[in-house]
């Protein structure tokens, strides 16, 4: 009885922080449609805020003072970052957004290593809240009472500010319906600001009051990131009520699993969304997205296969990379075969988001179910490269069949969490399953043959492979089949109408897209000699969405200009830089602003198109 | 706290410049490491390795050449870390590799390592796995492994009367190795030793009041931590809240030394028995030297990280002096049993497993002045905490 | 003429609320038939039951002979019905012709396949029918650039590329000006009578509908409260009440 009184107490304390932040995040996401990946990085922010303030200014009021001034000065940087930067990209395809708020957040990794240092950071506990009080016999830390009774305060009033106030009403209604709000004359721009404002504030707060009970240190916004993303989701996008019993839901149960299966922490949050994602498809508390009144990514420019003269150069190029053994040596080899692998998997991830229409968090999963599939054929059943090759993809190919199958009965963001969920689910069944993964040592000694060692040779076998997918996945696009796709995505009532059967088309195209980046991931552990559960990892969902965005999620070609250009600047950055997180995500936001259809839709493909009409107007 | 940044690009600055200035002669050596994800360790490690360079190319280098040191991050991923080791071995040149934190990287740059037959002495992993059971003839390791650690902490455990054992360690390999290969050793001295309770918190992600309601519900006598880092701070706060370190006996993995500890500040743990580095209270000559033309140089205390730097490298010129070539067979050759001076005293590379001798100290935590120090503290040869050869041989792969 | 189209006794009801309640209706090959009413009558509810996109609580719908209450739309129009929305859905990734290339692909069943051009594919038919609803000269065009008048023109041609025996229209002018709605149903009423199409639209412009309806069916609150020759409906009072009022509102004091 003492156990569950404390365990309780325990978890609902860790649910009031992860509450604060998380509510943040729904009302950004509810209202202004953005996936905000910075809310970590404001949370982070708000922590050694506090932590420089706490220390600054002692007694109760310096203190709880510091944790008030740390949240507004989040709240005011998040309104700035909005201003400055979110402000001119509303107008960019879905997900766009994504790329900005990832820019910004490696950019704020690095200045806060600039600024406050390498080390940990653990500020004062809070005054007259240090200690503990009995209950039931037990010690449990006052602070934690605190947060207790903060979480359903902080519900309150975000409630009374929802409802009772007229801002509140205009953000609930904006929740519901943003063009309508747009269309009433209500001023969209102010109204989003303020929303960032206050859903920072929220974040910045969660990470102040966290500096009481752990240091400040600066991958807190990336451990944090995913959970509070969860949680939304739980709850339902834009729900604060939701996001609050989401939270307790997380927490409760964390608090309680560990009793019974200590290992759970690790994948319990993913099996709860992914439990409550099949269960209710919008979260708890969430409702359908409405239909969107623009149809989504709205395309001027028709997509159009290659004319004689696109084949000639693409030609060209294929042939120039296979040229490249001449003018490079081994390390630059070994580079330009990781690049071909990644244009690869943002090829197969294209397919589903361009083309589908389905944005996908978790594409890594299939990644690493090629790795895995291709390392374990040759370790447990001794299989050559070439066997070990197929094996990748096939594993890859069942669990996108798999995972497909649910993911498609989800729209929108949901879709993508559910993505994330599998994703990291697999993901903990490779760090976990240690006797036949490896457990997080990986697999190891997964070297080509001599015949394909050395490195001009695998690079032009990684190469052949690759063009030819991505032919392959190219010609899908202008098929029957990549039509339908399309048709699915651009309106689901007339496809529906015409005979399409929406969800099986998706379901295949999910398949295609595991394979191409199950291919992709069984040609990464060869070039590596190794496989590790990383893998899989978010981080790497997250780059092949990257890549995709920046070279313009409306072309064709996107995706291999953006893999290129995205895999060229991390390898090159890395090597050359401690920083080159704040480099990386410096350029990322540059980028963004300078070419919001990414690259190869703002750069190549009307120069394409003022050479084409040039050529039409010279032939008539 | 902008200074702290501004010396860190200093620092890379003055680093590049070394490798611009590599001559035709000079020896190279590759060396990777997570500094952008672990600066709390990296940032005092390469000041360790920059003291020992300098030192030695003052003293004219090995056999009249200087040793300059090419050295990438891996931002804390197994793949860069294999494209680092590919660019230093391919574009770079070097004569060998070197360093790495992370037990999985340094398992993947030992694999690369004996895939492109290039020697690598591992500074920082803790993994057994490097020496032994995934050892090769191409990687060697500095620091004292999990096993040694484990050992020497399991015979002051074995000390106290506690019969009732709980232990909290971080979800992945090196915690699970370190929990099991301390079960093992202190359950051969103690069989009456019971194991009440286990928690697995993922790392980094610590719900540290569950996690500790959770282990004091199984009234253990003792507790086995290999939590650090951010972790451990949370930790050490809950449990100091809620009193479940009262009045048990904490036995810890690296807490005494000053990355972990320093942190904690005033809050430190006190009578907790763990490994470290009490570098204020180490009077051998071998550390006063260290200590001394550190704090002159840096102006700085050393931390653990900075003696494995340090070390490291004074371990990779004895090998290339007694090799006196950079033949990568020669050098293996000369690397067992290559004997070296370190702040620790003399160390020597173990032919059988390629494993370093180098020890570590175990102490006691205390607060010393309102800082958290290590008091009591008895430095452990890593060779007396060894399994017999036989079981060595048996635990390395046949090569 | 056996019915291409048959409903009975249909009904839904949301919370306690009736939509719809004992519609029966049917429309025959070469029969324009309008289903009209006030707001809130329910017609959009009935004409979603027959397309398949609500299941009816109670009812039957026959169409060819065949049970199809509660099957899903894209079944539904397997069997030969083709259909405009009221706001137009179209490709608009997609050019003109293609939109209607997928209609006539999804027909012949090849839009499983992954190899081959499908913007080659059942070109001359397209042709066809752009030629048919005079958008020929706009094929190449992206569909998003079109002008609203003319996007209702590629819906026509979209409804009529699965070879259907039934048209179902939802709204088929709104939004249009004038002389486009009288442009665009004159063209939609002729191919209909050329082909010996059943057309089943619902409408709030009366003269659309009493210029070209064979048949009207009025509902008010969810249930059928006249049908007839477009001269009998306008003449029978229960239409006239529902549309003029009845002036009871206010008589005692009373609303209704």
């Amino acid at each position: 009885m003492q156990l569950f009184v404390v365990q309780l107490l325990s978890g609902l304390a860790s649910a009031a922080s992860l509450f604060l932040v998380a509510s943040g995040l729904s009302l950004i996401f509810g209202v202004t449609r953005i996936v905000n990946f910075a809310h970590g990085a404001f949370f982070m922010l708000g922590a050694y805020l506090a932590f420089t303030l706490t220390e600054r200014f002692s007694g109760p009021l310096g203190f709880w003072g510091s944790m008030a001034l740390a949240a507004v000065l989040v709240g005011l940087l998040g309104a700035l970052f909005e201003m400055l930067l979110l402000r001119r990209i509303y107008r960019a395809p879905e997900l766009f957004q994504l790329l900005a708020t990832f820019g910004a957040t490696l950019v704020v990794e690095d200045v806060v290593l600039l600024i406050w240092g390498p080390e940990e950071l653990l500020g004062p506990r809070a005054p007259g809240l240090a200690g503990a009080v009995e209950v039931i016999g037990k010690r449990v830390p006052s602070y934690d009472v605190f947060l207790i009774l903060l979480g359903p305060l902080v519900l309150a009033l975000l409630w009374l500010i929802l409802h009772r106030t007229r801002w509140g009403v205009l953000v609930r209604a904006a929740t519901q319906d943003r063009d309508m709000v747009a269309a009433l004359g209500v001023n969209q721009k102010w109204l989003f600001t303020g929303v960032f404002a206050l859903g920072t504030f929220l974040a910045g707060l969660g990470g102040a009051l966290q500096a009481p009970r752990e240091a400040a240190d600066h991958t807190m916004d990336l451990r944090i990131i995913i959970e509070i993303f969860v949680v939304v989701v739980i709850g339902g996008l834009g729900s604060i009520e939701g996001a609050f019993v989401a939270a307790i839901l997380v927490s409760v149960l964390n608090a309680f699993g560990i009793l019974i299966v200590p290992k759970i922490s690790l994948v319990l949050v993913f099996l709860l969304m992914a439990i409550v994602l099949v269960i209710r498809p919008t979260g708890l508390f969430g409702r359908r997205e409405g239909a969107a009144r623009m149809s989504g990514a709205v395309v001027i420019n028709v997509w159009k296969p290659l004319d004689l003269d696109g084949f000639v150069i693409a030609l060209a190029l294929v042939a120039a990379a296979a040229l490249a053994p001449l003018a490079l040596g081994p390390y630059g080899l070994a580079v330009a075969t990781e690049i071909a692998i990644f244009v690869l998997f943002a090829a197969s991830l294209h397919l589903l988001v361009s083309v589908g229409g389905l944005a996908s968090f978790g594409h890594a999963a299939f990644l690493g179910l090629g790795s895995y599939g291709a390392a374990l054929a040759m370790k447990l059943a001794g299989s050559p490269m070439l066997p070990a090759l197929v094996a990748g993809p096939l594993l890859a190919a069942f669990g996108a069949a798999v995972i497909g199958w649910f993911v498609v009965r989800l729209s929108g963001v949901y879709a993508a969490m559910l993505t994330l969920a599998f994703a990291q689910i697999l993901w903990s069944i490779a760090f976990q399953w240690t006797p036949v993964t490896g457990g997080d040592n990986g697999l190891l000694g997964i070297w080509p043959p001599p015949w394909a060692a050395s490195a001009s040779h695998f690079y032009w076998l990684t190469l052949a492979l690759v063009v030819l997918a991505v032919a392959g996945l190219r010609m899908i696009i202008f098929s029957p089949f990549g039509y339908a796709l399309r048709a699915a995505r651009d309106s689901d009532l007339r496809s529906e109408a015409i005979g399409i059967d929406r969800r099986r088309v998706q379901w295949r195209a999910f398949v295609i897209a595991g394979a191409g980046a199950g291919l992709a991931g069984a040609l990464f552990a060869f070039l590596k000699g190794s496989v590790f559960p990383g893998a899989m990892s978010v981080s790497t969902s997250i780059d092949g969405l990257v890549m995709v965005l920046l070279g313009g999620v409306e072309t064709v070609s996107g995706p291999i200009v953006g893999a290129v250009v995205y895999k060229l600047l991390s390898i090159w950055l890395v090597s050359h830089t401690d920083y080159s997180k704040l480099v990386l995500g410096l350029v990322i936001i540059g980028l963004v602003l300078l070419f919001p259809k990414g690259i190869a839709g703002s750069i190549l493909l009307p120069r394409l198109r003022r050479v084409a009409t040039a050529r039409e107007k010279a032939a008539t | 706290m902008i200074e702290n940044g501004l010396k860190s690009l200093i620092a890379i600055a003055a680093a590049l410049t070394m490798f611009a200035s590599a001559r035709a002669d000079d020896i190279k050596i590759g060396e990777i490491n997570s500094y952008s994800a672990l600066p709390q360790f990296t940032v005092p490690y390469r000041k360790g390795w920059q003291l020992a360079i300098d030192e030695i190319n003052a003293k004219g280098g090995v056999d009249g050449k200087k040793l300059v040191v090419i050295s990438k991050d891996d931002s804390g991923k197994p793949a860069n870390a294999v494209t680092a080791a590919n660019e230093l071995v391919s574009n770079e040149g070097v004569a060998l590799l070197a360093g790495t934190f992370f037990s999985n990287i340094g398992l993947a740059v030992a694999d690369f390592a004996a895939q492109k037959k290039v020697l690598f002495v591992a500074g920082e992993p803790l993994t057994d796995a490097i020496t032994w059971s995934k050892g090769n003839r191409y990687t060697f390791r500095l620091r004292p492994s999990n096993y040694e650690q484990a050992a020497m902490l399991a015979e002051e455990a074995a000390k106290l009367p506690a019969k009732r054992w709980a232990t909290i360690a971080p979800n992945y390999e090196y915690g699970q190795s370190a929990v099991s290969v301390f079960k093992k050793l202190l359950s051969a001295k103690r069989p009456d030793v019971k194991w009440v309770a286990e928690q697995w918190p993922p790392e980094g992600k610590i719900d540290a009041g569950a996690v500790l309601e959770a282990i004091d519900a199984a009234k253990p006598d003792a507790i086995l931590n290999v939590e650090f880092g951010p972790d451990l701070v949370k930790l050490v706060r809950e449990g100091d809240t809620r009193g479940t370190f009262q009045h048990r006996s904490v036995v810890s993995f690296l807490t005494g030394e000053p990355e972990y500890l320093d942190p904690l500040k005033s809050e430190a743990p006190q009578g907790w028995i763990v490994t470290g580095y009490p570098w204020y209270d180490i009077k051998t000559p071998e550390h006063e030297a260290f200590l001394k033309a550190y704090q002159d140089k840096y102006h700085d205390y050393p931390r653990l990280g900075s003696v494995v730097g340090y070390s490291l490298m004074k371990g990779i010129a004895a090998i290339l002096a007694k090799a006196g070539s950079t033949d990568t067979d020669k050098m293996i050759a000369a690397a067992e049993g290559v004997s070296f001076d370190t702040p620790f005293g003399p160390v020597t590379f173990r032919a059988i497993d390629h494993q370093s001798t180098m020890g570590a100290f175990v102490g006691k935590t205390a607060l010393k002045d309102g800082k958290a120090v290590m008091v009591d503290a008895v430095y452990r040869k890593g060779s007396d905490y060894m399994p017999s050869d036989e079981e060595v041989r048996k635990l390395r792969p046949r090569n | 003429m056996s019915a291409l189209i048959e409903a009975h006794g249909l009904a839904k009801a949301y919370g306690g609320v009736h939509a719809v309640r004992g519609v029966s209706l049917a429309v025959s090959p070469g029969e324009i038939v309008a289903l009209i009413g006030p707001n809130g009558a329910g017609k959009t509810t009935c004409f979603n039951m027959l397309n398949g996109q609500i299941r009816p609580d109670a009812g039957t719908i026959r169409l060819d002979g065949r049970d199809i209450a509660g099957w899903p739309p894209r079944e539904v129009s397997r069997l030969g019905v083709g259909r405009t929305f009221q706001i137009t859905a179209t490709f608009a990734s997609m050019s003109v012709i293609e939109n209607v290339q997928m209609v006539l692909l999804s027909h012949a069943g090849r839009l499983g396949c992954l190899w081959g051009l499908a913007t080659r594919a059942e070109r001359a038919p397209a042709e066809a029918l752009l030629t048919l609803v005079g958008m020929l000269d706009e094929a190449g065009r992206p569909s998003a650039e079109l002008a609203y008048g003319d996007l209702k023109r590629l819906e026509l041609a979209m409804a009529l590329a699965n070879d259907p025996g039934l048209l179902l229209m939802d709204e088929p002018t709104a939004g249009m000006s004038p002389r486009d709605r009288v442009e665009l149903m004159a063209l939609t009423a002729g191919i209909a009578r050329e082909k010996h199409l059943g057309v089943l639209f619902t409408e709030h412009d009366m003269d659309v509908v009493f210029r070209h309806a064979d048949r009207i069916l009025v509902l008010s609150r969810g249930e059928l409260i006249a049908e007839g020759r477009p001269d009998e409906v306008r003449r029978n009072p229960k239409v006239q009440a529902v549309y003029l009022g009845e002036g009871l509102a206010y008589r005692d004091g009373r609303a209704r």
